[in-house]
């Protein structure tokens, strides 16, 4: 059986495949500075494997949420199958962040993260965005689907869209000065929420109209 | 509403592109440049002046013993948010700026204010090497060798008078070469200010070499603050203008987020900074492995306090953080 490269069966492992990349390129800069070597990681290598991790697991997590704008441009409905795989990497990335943050930063010391979390704003912000994200994590199976029913499935969902804005505002609180990052993210998770607003307003008036006609 | 041009007026296209005029120097400069590869080989030896140049500097006693931090490192890895908010911007965009010439201002409460050289302020026969731990805000610190004249020497020249309580620094201002100012990070130019018995203390030192060499770009050239008991941001680099005050003057940080940044910031581990601790640090450039993951200690004053505790006494550092 010949395969095409549009098949989802070689779109999928190659979908796979570039979201590893990300931590395959950090494994590989860790190997440098494990032979003595300095990387692209540069000075302080913690602090940017942290940034890095969390840098990346925004903008998957971003990336989830692009699908459907997307779709709607290109019009090519099979894109949100993808979406599972982007989410559950989305999770795979902060999990990695968060223990990049616990076990590099705070040397798995369980009351400094405890304090953390009550006294600093963007790890409270943080770690919320983190613990939602586990119940779509674990209902993401074809099964946990079916038991939850695609309403009360999708109901749940939801909660992707606050549990990116919170990943943006863990962003702004850890920032020093007003940099321009934190704004770029707020930006494009507007403009991908702003997509569905208008969407959903479109299509009433659509209706509206043919409603007027009639 | 007809709007009719006098002869004078130029239109849109005739006008120079705002970028070729502010290029216009190095647009002569790449012809200079040319030409001189036309030039003998001789001539193209005088490239030379790109190269830092090397600085003499007498040992001092304030100079701590421990590992230096590597220069790469140093000259890499640092905060200085006119080039950008990443670590590795200031040496990736920290040439641009243009250090020579370079003009100081001084201001304010003085007898002798004017416009000056970095001639003017740096004699070469009072030049130091002081090794000091700079303690980053962050909690990463460094063991660097600076090259510098001590800040007191150099202010008393402008014989501040009586009124003169406090004294503020300026950095250059100039988003054509410091892409990091086009955006509002901080409140530009970025302001600093030290009291007069801060300044005048024999620590504070105005530095103009790093590693035997003059300063880089990136590391605040061709002149720059070192408080080294206190955190690196008060540490202003390249300094434009010396304003003497009498009232507190306003800084950068406290103007951006005065719950976390104070006028004083001396190195306190006692006084979390309000989203992460201060009491300990990173040691940048450890160099082995396992010391990547280590931390040491934060001193109070960064360990300068045999000499610099005694100016605060009585003042309640907790509230005057």
């Amino acid at each position: 059986m010949k395969l095409h490269l549009t098949d989802m069966r070689v779109l999928k492992p190659l979908l796979f495949f570039g979201l590893s990349l990300p931590l395959l390129w950090l494994l590989w800069q860790w190997g440098l500075l494990f032979t003595g070597k300095t990387g692209a990681l540069g000075a302080n290598p913690i602090e940017a494997t942290n940034r890095f991790l969390g840098d990346t697991a925004l903008r998957i997590l971003l990336l989830t949420l692009a699908i459907t704008p997307i779709r709607d441009v290109i019009k090519w409905a099979p894109i949100t199958r993808f979406r599972r795989m982007i989410g559950l990497f989305a999770f795979f990335y902060v999990s990695l962040h968060l223990v990049s943050y616990f076990g590099m930063d705070l040397l798995f010391s369980v009351t400094a993260l405890l304090k953390d979390i009550a006294k600093r704003t963007y790890i409270t912000l943080g770690m919320t965005g983190f613990v939602l994200l586990i119940p779509l994590a674990l209902t993401s199976t074809n099964t946990m689907i079916r038991r939850l029913g695609p309403k009360r499935w999708n109901r749940l969902h939801k909660l992707v869209y606050l549990i990116a804005l919170l990943g943006v505002l863990h962003y702004f609180f850890m920032t020093k000065g007003n940099q321009p990052g934190p704004w770029l993210h707020l930006g494009i998770l507007l403009l991908l929420l702003g997509w569905r607003v208008v969407k959903s307003n479109s299509l009433y008036k659509f209706n509206g109209i043919k409603i007027a006609r009639r | 509403m007809i709007k009719i041009s006098k002869p004078w007026q130029l239109s849109e296209n005739q006008c120079t592109p705002e970028k070729l005029y502010l290029n216009r120097r190095q647009i002569i400069g790449s012809i200079g440049l040319t030409s001189s590869l036309l030039a003998t080989e001789a001539q193209a030896k005088t490239k030379s002046a790109t190269t830092p140049l090397q600085l003499t500097a007498k040992a001092s006693e304030w100079s701590i013993t421990d590992p230096q931090t590597p220069e790469a490192m140093a000259t890499s890895y640092n905060n200085f948010y006119e080039f950008g908010t990443d670590k590795t911007d200031p040496a990736k965009y920290a040439k641009a700026m243009t250090t020579d010439p370079w003009t100081i201002t001084v201001e304010g409460e003085a007898n002798k204010t004017g416009t000056y050289s970095v001639q003017d302020l740096i004699r070469p026969d009072e030049l130091e090497e002081r090794i000091y731990r700079l303690r980053c805000v962050e909690a990463w610190s460094m063991v660097i060798p600076w090259i510098g004249v001590p800040l007191r020497k150099i202010l008393a020249r402008f014989e501040p008078n009586s009124s003169a309580k406090y004294v503020q620094f300026e950095t250059k201002f100039e988003p054509s070469q410091m892409r990091g100012t086009r955006w509002p990070v901080l409140d530009w130019p970025y302001v600093e200010g030290l009291r007069m018995d801060e300044a005048m203390h024999d620590l504070t030192l105005m530095a103009v070499g790093m590693y035997g060499r003059e300063l880089p770009n990136q590391n605040g050239a061709p002149l720059r603050l070192i408080v080294p008991w206190k955190y690196g941001f008060k540490s202003i680099k390249s300094i434009v203008k010396i304003r003497f005050t009498s009232k507190q003057p306003s800084t950068s940080w406290e103007k951006s987020a005065p719950r976390e940044y104070g006028f004083y910031s001396n190195v306190n581990p006692d006084v979390d900074h309000p989203r992460w601790s201060q009491a300990t640090e990173r040691v940048i450039g450890g160099g082995s492995f396992s010391s990547l993951f280590s931390r040491r200690k934060t001193d109070p004053f960064n360990g300068y306090g045999s000499a610099v505790a005694e100016i605060y006494a009585g003042m309640n550092l907790k509230r005057n953080f």
